[in-house]
């Protein structure tokens, strides 16, 4: 029983991070109606900005969100700007254009991080990286615990700013009806390029809040990917709330998973749920709910 | 055919006497693997350009096909030629199961579930050790040492897939692909099953991706699932084939597995090694690039924008002759 409520409470943890992941590959689902298949390449530059701000700096790891953020928000806007919108205008035979062209800026990401920082594994020691505190003979990691509550304070931010303000707003009215909201004078165009910026920020926060938890090397982004997009399907397309609770089932399947059947399979428990959840469940779990 | 097809049977030509007239072994294995990949582009490109269907799995049918022939050896103890016959069929039996799962979904969906099956094939040929060894690999011994029957069976190998995709294409089963990559909701209110015929065109796709396998099993003589089950060596591969070459054209993939098995190799060897060594890390970067290029500016490929990069050419002529005159 310890066993298991200790797997549950790891997996709930990771799940808060995640859930972040999800979060920003949403928002851009949601928006753009594309996969990003650069996700994990994102997060990925975002840990290697963070790493070398300890490297460098010495500087803590969750006070790099601060530099990873804005970082990868500009890279997100520049990608968004100068690659993926031009494409609407591109007259081509695969609707999957946009699709491909973020698997092409994956490839490029790694290959110019592997270029700097060569291919081997790295990783941020902190004072508390292995720090736990006990609970009733479970042990809370504290690293995953602050990780947790930043994703949380995140996630809360990100609700208000979709909720509460008129740029907010306007979000969400170009993922419900793009046209409608270009009727309304929306600029659907600055939308897509403020929304790619978003997702590649919580992107870069899930980064920096794994790197003092996980290791680092430059292909860590594509299982990464995997997952993101597999907690957006299992979330439901372009569902904020999904997203987390995606997030989490993910995080508890994969330790359970881990504890349950053997750390290599570990992975494939995530495909598994996706593909079952595409079968008997296309939309998500938000088709369960009426919202 | 009613007129003589000369640039065909010129290109047949130059590449039957290839072997003969260029002696070297390092050359024909770089012939013989851009003619493997023009067998796995030109099958993914019947499902993906021309019904629409984009699959970012082919791998699991080239591990397929590969394993198939390997296990012939370790578990049947028979020669791994039989994979020639088993693997096509094999992975046309895979295909066809995946097609069952897969097919209820359209557009991304489609290609999100197919990265998932390959990344559960690739797990299961890892975990799996009993079966198919595993993270070591299957080793088996090839039939010869020189390399100009691989060669020839490679070429084969191309010319019956490229001649079965040109006939199914103008057959009225392309019809009906093509209809469907156009407006799957309109090809089915003409009475177009799209399930049926998504599933024919997954099946002959997977065929010839599971020959191309099992003949890579044979030529290489060793797989483990981190190569044949790999999603950026195989199945992304497969896709930039496509797309640099031209979707939904019949020479489109032909012309972008030579170009990208050419590109792989000129980086891989740091230029034939007369460029710093540093160079061969960077042609995924390469890739990565003209992915970005040619998605971004020849959105339809080599050939399917053929007329616009001769466009381009002679404007560009004839602003050189103009300025010239000047």
């Amino acid at each position: 029983m310890e066993v298991f409520v200790q797997t549950f409470v790891s997996g709930i943890l990771i799940g808060g991070i995640y859930g972040l992941i999800g979060l920003g590959m949403t928002l851009i689902m949601g928006v753009m109606k594309i996969i990003n298949l650069a996700h994990g390449q994102l997060m990925m530059v975002a840990m290697y900005i963070t790493f070398l701000m300890f490297e460098s700096l010495h500087l803590d790891p969750y006070f790099s969100l601060l530099v990873a953020m804005p970082a990868l928000f500009v890279i997100g806007v520049l990608l968004q700007k100068y690659l993926l919108n031009p494409l609407l205008n591109v007259d081509s035979i695969l609707p999957e254009n946009q699709v491909l062209m973020t698997v092409g800026i994956g490839m490029v990401l790694t290959e110019i991080i592997r270029f700097i920082f060569q291919s081997d594994y790295k990783s941020v020691k902190t004072s508390y990286s292995s720090s736990a505190v006990y609970l009733g003979g479970i042990s809370f990691n504290v690293p995953m615990i602050v990780a947790f509550g930043i994703a949380l304070g995140l996630t809360a931010l990100l609700f208000f700013f979709l909720l509460k303000t008129d740029v907010g707003k306007s979000v969400r009215a170009t993922a419900q009806n793009r046209d409608a909201a270009l009727l309304m004078g929306i600029n659907a165009q600055w939308i897509t390029v403020l929304t790619y910026g978003l997702g590649s920020a919580f992107a870069a926060a899930a980064g920096s809040l794994l790197l003092p938890i996980f290791y680092l090397f430059p292909d860590i982004g594509g299982p990464f990917t995997l997952k993101a997009f597999v907690i957006t399907i299992l979330g439901g397309m372009g569902s904020t709330v999904g997203a987390i609770v995606g997030g989490v089932v993910l995080g508890v399947a994969e330790s359970m998973g881990a504890t349950y059947l053997s750390m290599a399979l570990k992975d494939a428990v995530g495909m598994v749920i996706f593909l079952l959840v595409l079968i008997f469940l296309p939309g998500g779990l938000k088709a369960l709910t009426k919202v | 055919m009613k007129s003589i097809n000369w640039p065909t049977i010129l290109v047949i030509a130059v590449l039957a006497l290839f072997p003969a007239v260029v002696p070297s072994d390092y050359y024909r294995h770089i012939f013989i693997i851009a003619l493997m990949w023009v067998v796995i582009g030109s099958a993914w490109n019947l499902l993906a350009g021309y019904t629409g269907q984009v699959s970012f799995g082919h791998a699991i049918f080239f591990g397929t096909g590969a394993y198939t022939a390997g296990l012939c050896v370790t578990k049947l103890e028979i020669s791994a030629w039989w994979g020639m016959l088993l693997g096509g069929p094999v992975a046309l039996v895979v295909g066809l199961l995946i097609g069952w799962i897969c097919f209820r979904l359209r557009g991304p969906y489609f290609a999100l579930a197919t990265i998932a099956v390959g990344e559960i094939f690739r797990l299961i040929a890892t975990v799996w050790r009993d079966f198919t060894e595993g993270m070591e690999g299957i080793l088996i011994i090839q039939t010869f040492r020189s390399k100009i029957p691989y060669y020839y069976l490679a070429l084969f190998l191309a010319a019956l897939c490229i001649t079965v995709i040109y006939l199914v294409t103008r057959s009225k089963w392309g019809f009906y692909f093509v209809a469907i990559r156009e407006d799957q909701d309109a090809a089915e209110s003409m009475g177009i099953s799209a399930f049926r015929y998504k599933s024919l065109s997954l099946m002959i796709s997977s065929f010839f991706t599971g020959l191309a396998g099992a003949f890579y099993m044979n030529y290489m003589g060793f797989i483990d699932p981190q190569v044949v089950f790999s999603l950026h060596y195989i199945s992304i591969m497969a896709i930039l084939v496509g797309i640099i070459g031209g979707v939904g054209t019949i020479w489109g993939p032909p012309v972008g597995a030579f170009i990208m098995v050419l590109l792989q190799e000129t980086f891989r060897s740091s230029f034939f090694g007369l460029l710093p060594k540093w160079i061969s890390e960077a042609h995924i970067l390469v890739f990565g690039l003209l992915v970005i290029f040619v998605i971004r500016y020849m959105a339809n490929g080599i050939i399917g924008d053929w007329s616009k990069i001769q466009r381009l050419w002679s404007k560009d002529r004839e602003l050189l002759s103009a300025s010239g005159r000047n």
